[in-house]
């Protein structure tokens, strides 16, 4: 414990150094204070409080971005490895398919509760299931997604060594079913989360980011599948189809032009997404158009899908929390002004 | 049981924080650090997790009715307790995965700390900037309308502490009834700006803790028209899901080529 003495000296301390400052550059960076001119900061009302942001930022820090993506992969993969069983084709795909979508739930979970604020606590996720909270149907989502994809994975590889019977069968087809439903659920409602808030920028992109976390799940997933040798025409038309929407999403934001967007389109944040969307979107399009028939550059196109949907995600996260401070757009929002 | 209310009133309000400190004692809230901010004598800066009411001082070039400020230029000095809304449709309760976060017998949203995983949904889902996580604990805090008082038959801390019935408490139409009363009067003594703040018309619908105030709600940091994130969850899911769909019709198709 601080006493009276000491935090009367810290005090003091920091009105010292906050007069220095003062002094020197004549305005006080941290505070906003300008004692040149007015000794009495003024709040205008179009700025707000002392133009003071009104929401909080976000809390989440980088594991939350890695488990969008690491969902996203998982979801989609367990789609591919489905509908790939299911059309009877490549059966080392869907082995590797389904081991992919079995990774990423398995790296979800740690993510997701090292999060938390009190991780010992992350079983009080499964406590209660509220379909109007993205967060409690992500957590049961994941829940039932692991346990489909780590049943059809036990199934998948107990077949492969030559014990079958029909159950056994029947179990790994239901489990692969299940898992593609609830992959599908996981690989979306992470941009449900982000859109069901109070900041301006996600909530004002509730149709954009549905669509953008869901192309950039597929070509990830897709992309994940061809560097490690699965260069079929399969995989290159997902991944193009992938690319082709996220150029498309990428011209939108740049072309739309609203306040809202400010976040996503200035600023340093604004050149991440930038960057992302070059990364997932033009960039492999182009070179998936020209170069179609050559394995290394596809492999090429895939890494950048791979490391634009990771920083998108990132930065998505990270326009919340400039969206917030930025009062203004929200006070004009809301006075449907814009 | 009635459901209870607070009307703070800043026409009355002396800034004495005398509530700010009431609140922390009763609570036992640890401080949230010792700064001094440049905005007028506000050095709690906004709410947050350890900071459940918070004494706004508003200087602005601005007459207040037929007020004299004895200053050149027109000047207004106001002070105004903010506190959580509890929200009739609150954002946090309806983020809340764990339940945690409870609507109480007195109408009151309530953050159970033992239920709490700190996964930090609330925050982003309070259309006021309420609710925030500590540091120390991780969990997420907030006003707990005095809940263990209530229950005791008390009046919360802060409204108790006022010294000059700026923070009032009681039933909530009563107190819906007594501010519209004040608006009236402070109105007729020319503050014709005084309005009551309670978003009834918007998707929050209403709060619990409403205000009489003079000017707009922006100029204390209260959202014009406060949404509780919920109405998006319909165009959220119908695009994510249709997406989602779309994917595994592309997965099929991609098979055939
Ligand atoms: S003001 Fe924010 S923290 Fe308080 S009840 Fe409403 S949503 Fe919850």
């Amino acid at each position: 414990m601080k006493n009276i003495d000491q935090l009367e000296r810290a005090t003091e301390a920091r009105l010292d150094a906050l007069r220095d400052e003062a002094a020197r550059n004549g305005q006080v960076q941290t505070a906003g204070i300008k004692p040149s001119g007015s000794p009495l900061p003024q709040s205008r009302a179009e700025e707000g409080y002392y133009g003071n942001p009104l929401l909080k930022p976000p809390v989440w820090t980088w594991q939350v971005p890695l488990y969008f993506f690491a969902g996203g992969v998982a979801g989609a993969a367990a789609n591919i490895a489905f509908v790939a069983h299911a059309l009877g084709r490549d059966p080392s795909l869907v082995r590797m398919a389904l081991w992919i979508a079995l990774s990423g739930a398995v790296a979800s979970a740690p993510l997701l509760i090292a999060d938390l604020g009190r991780p010992s606590r992350f079983l009080n996720m499964l406590r209660v299931f509220k379909l109007r909270s993205p967060m409690s149907v992500g957590a049961w989502t994941l829940a039932v997604f692991s346990s489909a994809v780590g049943l059809a994975v036990v199934c998948q590889e107990t077949v492969l060594r030559g014990y079958t019977n029909d159950v056994l069968l029947a179990l790994r087809w239901v489990a692969e079913a299940a898992g593609a439903l609830t992959g599908l659920v996981l690989l979306s409602y992470t941009s449900v989360l982000l859109a069901v808030s109070a900041i301006p920028v996600w909530s004002e992109n509730r149709q954009l980011l549905p669509l953008h976390f869901v192309a950039s799940a597929l070509g990830a997933s897709a992309g994940i599948l061809e560097l490690l040798g699965f260069l079929n025409p399969a995989t290159n038309g997902m991944a193009f189809v992938a690319a082709a929407v996220e150029t498309c999403l990428a011209v939108s934001i740049e072309m739309r032009g609203r306040p809202v967007d400010a976040p996503v389109r200035e600023g340093r944040v604004g050149w991440l997404i930038r960057a992302a969307g070059t990364l997932t979107g033009p960039l492999p399009l182009l070179l998936r158009i020209f170069f179609a028939r050559t394995f290394g550059v596809r492999r090429v196109a895939s890494v950048c899908f791979i490391l634009g949907g990771l920083l998108s995600r990132y930065a998505w996260i990270a326009a919340g929390r400039v969206s917030a401070r930025d009062s203004k757009i929200l006070f004009d929002l809301q006075r449907g002004k814009t | 049981m009635p459901i209870s209310a607070f009307l703070t009133d800043p026409s009355v309000c002396i800034g004495c924080k005398a509530c700010e400190v009431a609140c922390k004692e009763w609570n036992q809230i640890p401080d949230d650090g010792f700064e001094w901010y440049g905005q007028s004598y506000d050095n709690t800066h906004a709410l947050g997790a350890s900071t459940w009411r918070h004494v706004l001082f508003l200087e602005q070039k601005q007459p207040m009715g037929s007020q004299l400020a004895g200053t050149d230029e027109p000047f207004r000095w106001q002070f105004l307790s903010d506190v959580c809304k509890h929200c009739a449709n609150a954002g946090c309760l309806e983020a809340c995965p764990t339940g945690a976060i409870v609507r109480t017998e007195i109408g009151s949203v309530y953050v159970q700390p033992d239920v709490c995983n700190g996964c930090g949904y609330c925050i982003v889902s309070c259309p006021f900037g309420v609710i925030d996580r500590r540091s120390t604990e991780g969990l997420a805090f907030k006003c707990t309308f005095c809940y263990d008082r209530q229950a005791a038959g008390l009046m919360p801390a802060c409204a108790k502490a006022c010294p000059t019935q700026s923070i009032q408490f009681g039933e909530i139409n009563d107190l819906r009834q007594r501010a519209k009363t004040r608006v009236e009067q402070l109105q007729q003594r020319g503050y014709e700006d005084a309005q009551v703040y309670d978003p009834q018309q918007t998707s929050v619908g209403g709060i619990h803790a409403f205000f009489v105030i003079l000017g707009k709600p922006e100029e204390y940091n209260f959202p014009p028209a406060p949404q509780v994130p919920t109405i998006h969850l319909k165009t959220a899911w119908t695009y994510a899901l249709a997406s989602a769909a779309a994917l595994l019709l592309v997965v099929c198709g991609a098979f055939f080529l």
